[in-house]
């Protein structure tokens, strides 16, 4: 899409209102996996289309089209505008009362080394090597390599001047092994088996996830799993790696702290939150320990931008400071729909053919000062845990259970035997107070997933998560049912 | 559109010197969406999209390539050539794959369901209408899907229908609220009248004082929306033939012999019965029916064109995922009315939310109860209850557990809307299970 083209046809067929919008955005990426040794066949997509939003009687519609003509983009102005007449006097906020952003600039991802450097063959013959690395004897019964790789571009033009353009390179390796043995299966992922470790950038992001090395280690540890005793049941600490920290952030902190959601928007699909209006600025999210930052500027991690898709410039603020809730995650209209609350910018689209939201984006825990061994020796009886395999929450994301794919014993302040089907249990509310130590910037990963779903209609998004080990007291754990 | 399809797949899909076989699937929607938040529009939003899907295959390699289109026929089939043309480039670099398999021998079908659909002002007016004064919050999504696959070998299908799925929730205070759905082709403003009054009613049930159930074992009805939400979850690696070579599926058990569903229970993939295509995106028929699960046991997997090829067996209509697109389990015996009697004291769960599994080889699942379930004491509906999570087992659910399944089944219909409006279904009675382990 010639996106100067897109900009120029816009303008010429957009209507008089009191606000408009169009969102060009194109998405070219690539899936490759080598399964047992045999590649499956990549596939490529081109996503190419413009949203357009019209303001016209106090009310907002949207249009969505991959047909970016003058043409088409009238048509999809009219639908707009007849949608924003037939919503008049009946939305849930009068947008004429909201000054939408109008900010202009552009943002890169970092991206050192483009993956288009190694060839599609290149490509294959990797994952071939990482594939075979996995493969470490009859135990093993299934291993897969893949990567997924995308580069999207988006151009934001408003009707009060604001242009924006923007460019992303996200890079998605995956390692996946199955062994099986004793009469039990178990399977061990790299990091996550919906991709924990994810990142803006070119190969560097394999480099830093060791990628191409990394496969004999999650075969090991797939066996030893298969060989290991169930996770203990019982109330005991745990120590979260940063794999499944992120799940955890996610889950409960994260999506309870969505403006549109407090607001009610989610009630019908994704759910409330346990979280009110009037708990900004004093209430004990968690224990003096839990420092979490919107983080939108952390250049490599997988959500960063420098606006948001309405335009607003994006900052880094904070969300909890020391356990206290400072401010939800609500971009322009959920701050103005909740009284000039202030909020973060994060109204995000997953594409052309969605309108804005409130979404996560970069949502960390900002490191603490413990040392991971310290961390270990003062824990008496508890759970290493490590990499997210099972999530589940209330829908007002309150009552969680959790489980893990790799658990370690952690005996007397040391660690000790494998344990395998780790889950837990807790309530979000109470959850966070129970955090008693935070690991240093030794212990800091920055992880994340492409797979944060909300909305209707609905649309799965990308969001970064990044953290340090955190140990929690007093948490019920619990194993399988072998 | 059906005339322009057939015109870029006889463009796209005509032999190129050096290709096996050259297929095209196709996906286009026109749709509405309008999601409401106490009772008024929060989101209005239109969507007209369309996608072509080229794979080429030679000696061995397929490569496959994914594109919008715009509507504009001329520039449609320009943008998929170029697009063959780039595959046909790449093949060389791809490695053989031996696990390849093709669609045996032309199968062509064609349906086309025409409906009755509202405009976006004529749902909003009856939104306007019939929940004025209420909290709710609901998602209309509606208009014409499409679904196509053509190739070089002449085959050529076609699925389009227009539907509308209107989901809304009806909140009292807090978190309680009652669920309800109205799913057609053919919309009436005074069928949506009589859900909404229904659910106003429902909705005074909620007055009364919540109970909150301590963690233990309680006897429970799934409704039918309850139970497809288990099945959903079922469907997440409990039918494929890869998941079951490989040890990871989910009704392991039962496939050993460790383990046998209650006889009454028989799930179904029913192509035939549900709303989907019956065709898959790589051009394979599917049959009406894949018995899954006859009388508690296990009678057949779901095996995708790939797993048939790795594992020797025929394929039968699978999509590569290997999951149910219009999964069904028939129905038992218990007359709705006879429900609350039959539960005699214990939980009505109406529905379930947030589902996954806590240890995928005991196919043991957990999830929260939502919306409006109630304590019923002596087969009378006494409170609302506080969300409560369950972590308990399918297979000793729907195998000792069970005491019966009612005698009708209700057809829910996938409300996904990722990416585009989904064409899945899941049909459920609903079920009386005893002992559900309800832990915290």
């Amino acid at each position: 899409m010639d996106f100067l083209k897109l900009e120029r046809n816009a303008k010429h067929a957009a209507p008089a209102c009191d606000y408009w919008s169009v969102r060009g955005v194109v998405e070219q990426s690539e899936r490759l996996l080598v399964r047992e040794d045999v590649a499956e066949a990549p596939a490529r997509q081109t996503d190419a289309g413009a949203m357009v939003s019209v303001v016209r009687d106090g009310a907002m519609g949207y249009s969505a089209t991959s047909d970016v003509s003058e043409a088409g983009l009238k048509r999809a102005f009219d639908q707009a505008t007849a949608l924003a007449q037939s919503a008049s006097g009946r939305s849930v906020f009068d947008y004429r009362k909201l000054a939408l952003p109008a900010a202009a600039g552009q943002y890169r991802s970092p991206n050192e080394r483009p993956v288009a450097q190694l060839t599609l063959g290149d490509r294959f013959a990797l994952l071939q090597q990482v594939c075979a690395s996995a493969n470490l004897g009859d135990a093993i019964v299934d291993r897969s390599a893949s990567l997924w790789t995308t580069h999207t571009e988006q151009l934001l033009v408003t009707s009060g001047g604001g242009r924006v353009e923007q460019a992303w390179d996200f890079v998605v390796p995956g390692i996946t092994v199955v062994a099986s043995a004793n009469g039990d299966t178990q399977t061990r992922s790299s990091a996550g088996q919906y991709n924990g470790f994810c990142q803006q950038g070119g190969l560097e992001v394999l480099e830093r996830a060791g990628f191409a090395g990394d496969g004999p280690r999650v075969a090991r540890e797939a066996i030893e799993l298969v060989h290991a005793p169930n996770c203990p049941t019982g109330e005991m600490d745990v120590l979260l790696m940063p794999d499944q920290m992120m799940l955890q952030i996610h889950e409960s902190i994260g999506h309870p702290l969505e403006l549109d959601r407090i607001l009610g928007d989610e009630r019908n699909f994704a759910g409330t939150s346990f979280v009110t209006m009037n708990m900004f600025g004093h209430y004990q999210y968690g224990s003096p320990l839990l420092n979490v930052s919107f983080a939108p500027d952390l250049r490599e991690q997988f959500a960063s931008f420098a606006f948001d898709d309405e335009g607003a410039p994006a900052t880094r603020e904070w969300i909890i400071r020391q356990g206290i809730l400072k401010r939800p995650l609500g971009a322009s209209l959920s701050q103005a729909r909740a009284g000039a609350m202030p909020g973060v910018a994060t109204a995000r689209a997953c594409s052309w053919n969605r309108p804005p939201i409130d979404r996560m984006s970069n949502l960390n825990i900002e490191p603490g000062d413990a040392t991971l061994d310290s961390m270990v020796a003062s824990i008496e009886s508890g759970i290493l845990m490590k990499t997210n395999s099972s999530w589940s929450i209330d829908d007002s994301r309150n009552k969680f259970q959790f489980g893990c794919e790799h658990g370690q014993l952690i005996r007397n302040g040391k660690l000790a035997g494998v344990v395998k089907r780790p889950n837990y249990r807790g309530i979000s509310a109470s959850f966070w107070r129970s955090l008693s130590m935070v690991g240093d910037a030794s212990t800091f990963q920055v992880m994340g997933t492409p797979y944060c779903g909300k909305g209707e209609p609905n649309q799965v998004i990308r969001v970064g998560h990044a953290a340090p080990a955190c140990k929690f007291s007093g948490v019920a754990v619990f194993g399988g049912a072998n | 559109m059906h005339a322009d399809f057939i015109q870029f797949a006889d463009a796209v899909c005509a032999q190129a010197p050096g290709t096996e076989r050259i297929s095209l699937a196709f996906s286009a929607e026109s749709t509405d969406f309008i999601r409401f938040n106490r009772a008024s529009v929060r989101q209005a939003t239109h969507v007209e999209q369309r996608y072509g899907s080229v794979s080429v295959v030679a000696d061995g390699r397929r490569a496959t390539g994914t594109i919008s289109l715009s509507g504009d026929l001329a520039a449609d089939i320009e943008a998929l050539l170029a697009e063959r043309a780039t595959l046909i480039a790449q093949l060389p670099l791809i490695p053989r794959d031996k696990y390849l398999l093709l669609p045996p021998a032309p199968a062509s079908s064609q349906r086309t369901a025409a409906g009755k659909l509202p405009t976006a002002r004529e749902v909003m007016d009856a939104v306007s209408k019939h929940a004025a004064g209420t909290d709710l919050v609901g998602f209309y999504a509606g208009g014409p899907v499409v679904r196509a696959y053509a190739d070089s070998s002449g085959q050529r299908n076609w699925h389009q229908v227009d539907s509308f799925l209107f989901e809304w929730s009806l909140y009292r205070s807090g978190d309680q609220a009652v669920k309800s759905s109205y799913a057609g082709t053919e919309w009436s403003d005074s069928v949506l009248a009589a859900k909404m009054a229904q659910a106003r009613h429902q909705c005074e049930l909620l007055a009364r004082a919540r109970k909150t159930l301590a963690p233990g074992e309680y006897r429970v009805y799934f409704s039918p929306v309850a139970v497809a939400e288990l099945l959903g979850t079922l469907s997440w690696g409990g039918f494929g033939l890869k998941a079951v070579k490989t040890g990871v599926s989910t009704l392991i058990q039962l496939h050993r012999g460790d383990a046998a569903l209650h006889p009454s229970v028989t799930l179904t993939e029913a192509t035939a019965a549900g709303i989907g295509p019956s065709f898959q995106d790589d051009g394979f028929v599917k049959p009406d029916a894949v018995p899954l699960v006859a009388a508690g046991r296990i009678a057949g997997n779901l095996a995708s064109p790939r797993s048939a090829m790795e594992y020797g067996v025929p394929a039968n209509g699978s999509s590569a995922e290997e999951s149910p697109d219009s999964l069904a389990m028939a129905a038992g015996s218990l007359a709705q009315a006879e429900v609350l009697r039959t539960l005699g004291t214990g939980v009505y769960v109406s529905n379930l939310h947030y589902l996954n599994y806590s240890d995928r080889q005991a196919c043991r699942m957990t999830g929260m109860t939502r919306f409006a379930c109630f304590w019923v004491e002596n087969g009378e509906l006494v409170a609302p209850i506080a969300v409560m999570r369950f972590d308990d087992s399918f297979i000793r659910m729907f195998g000792p557990g069970l005491v019966a399944l009612t005698d009708t089944v209700e057809l829910q219909p996938d409300n996904a809307t990722y990416g585009s409006r989904s064409l899945r279904s899941i049909s459920a009675p609903g079920a009386i299970v005893d002992g559900l382990r309800f832990t915290l």
